[in-house]
């Protein structure tokens, strides 16, 4: 019988356009101490407080090697496990998952930060291309993402009014949301006339520069129920690689995200996401994203992410309310993104969420994704 | 306790200082074919990849990302941790969750390191506190030397009892075919008259740096029985991380290897280390690492290693061979060498080591990778489940 594992409590920064007055270890430090208020938990002896921790940060966002060093110093891995995802933190969550499931550990720790105010995210990220092709010809996120928001609008029909659509309702949510980086409104009009960037992306419709962290503990059945009266249980993961060379890739789909959500609505018992699930939180860098990411999970047939949001369905009192944070538009950093995904959801499955609250949330899908164009894909989904 | 898991494949390179005739991405494909090879398998039988280096010292931004192509993991789960020098033994824990977790059944995992493509010393020069420590030059053989140093004060061991290391480890070095360095030094003066690189510590002292790659292949106790005419089963595995303490006056830090042996032994029901494993693969950067080290894991008393050493103990047909494959001071591709342990351990226990097989039988081993501020990974292989 596989162990049943829980996210016991939840913590984020508040998250900012720049925080100079911290370095990484004391964002991160901010989110442990408040877990540890929370559960109160410590990290006493193996078996009795957290037993082990993953952190999630980043060598080259941190400009250090060994960027665990300080984030691990602050987060209990004082001669115990403590291990490094750097990719996108909903991977740290998975990691953390199963390794409760392998029977090694009872109570994890996880924790991403991310200081993006601290360096230029254009030279990191061409350092995720191949060196022989790609990266010579100076692509990163956002022009990978350009060339992909292309491929779909074209195929599809999409129009930049649908785009438009997603960051104003993200924004517009934000507003309820204490920790969003960006809490004003924006109109279409706004959008449609922000400043190009990458044809046919510009500067709303991408995430903004953001520092902050958050962090998250799971724990088996029997410790969870010792610690909170409203566990949001992990019921499915998946994971999944899309090939590495553009070109060798269909942009218009996103093949690998529909794998990965297969996987985690097998485990969850999900046949109609759409009926199922009733809050999402996608990692939407960039506007036409939140579009595609939801045709890739099946809450609608390719082509018709505009239609979801044309007819409100994503919306605050749709169907399935996609991204009541405010999403990655409204500002969460590199890494922490797709735990602050996980993070959310939990809130919402606790009846934690406040102003922002999907009423009777019951099951909600956590997505995150990083590399260019989404080329690596995780969901996983949360049952109260 | 765990679930059971066993390793069912493992794969290396050659390692070279120069691998000019591959990239990154090739190097590690090698690695991959050899433990497909190894395994008698296919991607198709393959559930996760997962794989991890040394992040700053290739310079590469999610170096997963370029590996898929290369590495099998196309439509494929996985994911990609990186924990320092010990990521090579992470990487195997990781293999080794991730089978036991019911969630995969098969995982391969791959790690690698292409030290000619970064500069792994400006990577290790940012590793110290920018406010606090990095006014002095980190790096390893500081550190290493020190603890020499203080072994040589401490106990009363020689230079020469260094030498008798290196030599075993190029004794060994030259009859495993995938080793970096073969030397063939014939005396202890041949290592006393390399160039003196911080008192006590001389250039054959320590590890090169090398390029190379490993994969293992792991997989369920199930799946394990199906799948493989020799599975090698993980009894246990510990991580022990710690603070850095690059700048608090301590000469040697032991607490971190003391304790991982400790916790392991204790949940494994070995009282008498020496006796009860049959051999060891120690992550030893340095000759005299191996000799402090082993005393930390408690397979002797403080300050016999080197008589140990003397005596011939620790040579691959002695009472207790210590690193049979050459070690790390022969061979080092940083992101790769705690997985190599752990892959040259399985061989030797399925008695596949070839021209570097221990004489006695083994049954029990115990691996090792440090990294960090004295980060320990350690794992238990047995022959039997019992």
């Amino acid at each position: 019988m596989p162990r049943k594992v829980g996210v016991v409590a939840v913590a984020q920064t508040k998250y900012e356009a720049a925080k100079p007055a911290w370095r990484e270890a004391e964002i991160t430090y901010q989110v442990v101490e408040r877990l540890l208020q929370e559960t109160g938990l410590t990290f006493a002896e193996y078996g009795t407080g957290i037993d082990a921790t993953v952190t999630c940060s980043s060598d080259h966002w941190d400009g250090r090697t060994l960027s665990d060093i300080p984030h691990g110093e602050v987060a209990g891995a004082h001669l115990r496990a403590e291990e490094k995802v750097s990719s996108d933190g909903i991977n740290a969550v998975i990691y953390a998952y199963l390794q409760i499931l392998s029977g090694h550990y009872d109570t994890m720790l996880v924790v991403a930060t991310c200081k993006e105010s601290q360096t230029v995210g254009h030279i990191i990220e061409n350092l995720a291309f191949d060196p022989a092709f790609q990266q010579q010809i100076d692509l990163d996120f956002l022009s990978a993402a350009a060339l992909q928001a292309n491929s779909y609008i074209h195929k599809y029909g999409i129009t930049p009014e649908q785009r438009a659509q997603v960051v104003v309702k993200n924004r517009k949510n934000a507003k309820d949301n204490p920790f969003a980086q960006l809490t004003t409104p924006v109109t279409t009009e706004q959008v449609l006339n922000s400043e190009m960037l990458a044809y046919p992306l510009r500067s709303l419709e991408t995430k903004p520069v953001s520092d902050g962290a958050c962090g998250l503990i799971l724990a088996t059945e029997e410790k969870a129920r010792k610690l909170t009266r409203t566990p949001a249980w992990i019921a499915g993961i998946g994971q999944c690689y899309e090939s590495h060379y553009l070109g060798d890739r269909d942009l218009a789909t996103c093949e690998a995200l529909t794998l990965a959500a297969k996987n985690a609505y097998r485990q969850a018992g999900i046949t109609d996401p759409l009926k199922h699930i009733d809050i999402a939180e996608i990692s939407e860098y960039f506007s036409y994203q939140e579009l595609l990411w939801t045709e890739g999970m099946g809450f609608c047939d390719k082509g018709q992410g505009g239609k979801l949001v044309d007819k409100g369905i994503t919306g605050m009192g749709g169907k399935i309310p996609v991204n009541p944070s405010g999403g990655i538009l409204s500002g969460n950093p590199t890494l922490v993104a797709g735990m602050a995904r996980v993070v959310e959801v939990a809130l919402q499955l606790m009846g934690n969420a406040v102003a922002r609250q999907i009423p009777r949330a019951k099951t909600g899908l956590a997505h995150g994704t990083y590399g260019p164009c989404g080329q690596h894909q995780a969901v996983l989904i949360l049952k109260s | 306790m765990s679930n059971r898991v066993a390793i069912i494949g493992v794969g290396q390179t050659y390692h070279a200082s120069k691998r000019p005739d591959v990239c990154i991405t090739e190097l590690c494909n090698e690695a991959v074919r050899a433990a497909l090879e190894d395994a008698e398998l296919t991607m198709k039988d393959i559930d996760a990849v997962v794989t991890g280096n040394m992040e700053l010292f290739e310079g590469r931004y999610h170096q997963d990302l370029w590996q898929v192509d290369y590495i099998g993991s196309y439509h494929k789960p996985g994911f990609r941790v990186t924990t320092g020098g010990t990521t090579g033994g992470t990487l195997a824990c990781t293999a080794f969750y991730c089978a036991t977790s019911g969630q995969y059944d098969v995982v391969m995992s791959v790690t690698f390191e292409k030290q000619g493509e970064g500069d792994s010393r400006a990577g290790l020069k940012i590793v110290a506190d920018p406010i606090w420590d990095r006014w002095i030059t980190t790096g390893a053989i500081g550190t290493l030397a020190r603890l020499g140093s203080w072994y040589m004060k401490e106990y009363g061991a020689t230079e020469e009892h260094a030498a008798l290391v290196r030599l075993k480890a190029d004794r060994n070095a030259c009859l495993n075919p995938h080793s970096h360095l073969k030397l063939h030094l014939k005396s202890v003066e041949d290592v006393l008259k390399s160039e003196m690189l911080v008192p006590p510590l001389r250039r054959l002292d320590m590890c090169p740096a090398s390029e190379g790659a490993c994969a293992i292949i792991v997989a369920s106790e199930q799946k394990a029985r199906k799948l493989s005419r020799k599975p090698v089963w993980v009894k246990d595995w510990v991580e022990v991380h710690n603070e850095t303490r690059y700048n608090r006056g301590d000469p040697v830090s032991l607490e971190n290897l003391e304790k991982a042996a400790t916790t392991l032994f204790r949940r494994n029901g070995i009282t008498n280390p020496r006796r009860d494993i049959s051999m060891a693969e120690i992550y030893e950067p340095a000759t005299w690492a191996e000799l402090v080290w082993f005393e930390a894991f408690q397979f002797c008393q403080k300050g016999e290693a080197y008589k140990l050493v003397e005596k011939g103990a620790t040579e691959r047909d002695g009472e207790f061979p210590v690193n049979p494959s050459g070690g790390v001071i022969a061979t080092n591709p940083i992101g790769a060498t705690g997985m190599i342990r752990v892959a040259e351990a399985a061989m030797q226990i399925r008695g596949d080591a070839g021209p570097h097989q221990v004489t006695r039988e083994v049954k029990r081993t115990f691996t090792t990778a440090w990294g960090g501020s004295s980060w320990t990974v350690a794992h238990l292989l047995s022959k039997t489940l019992d």
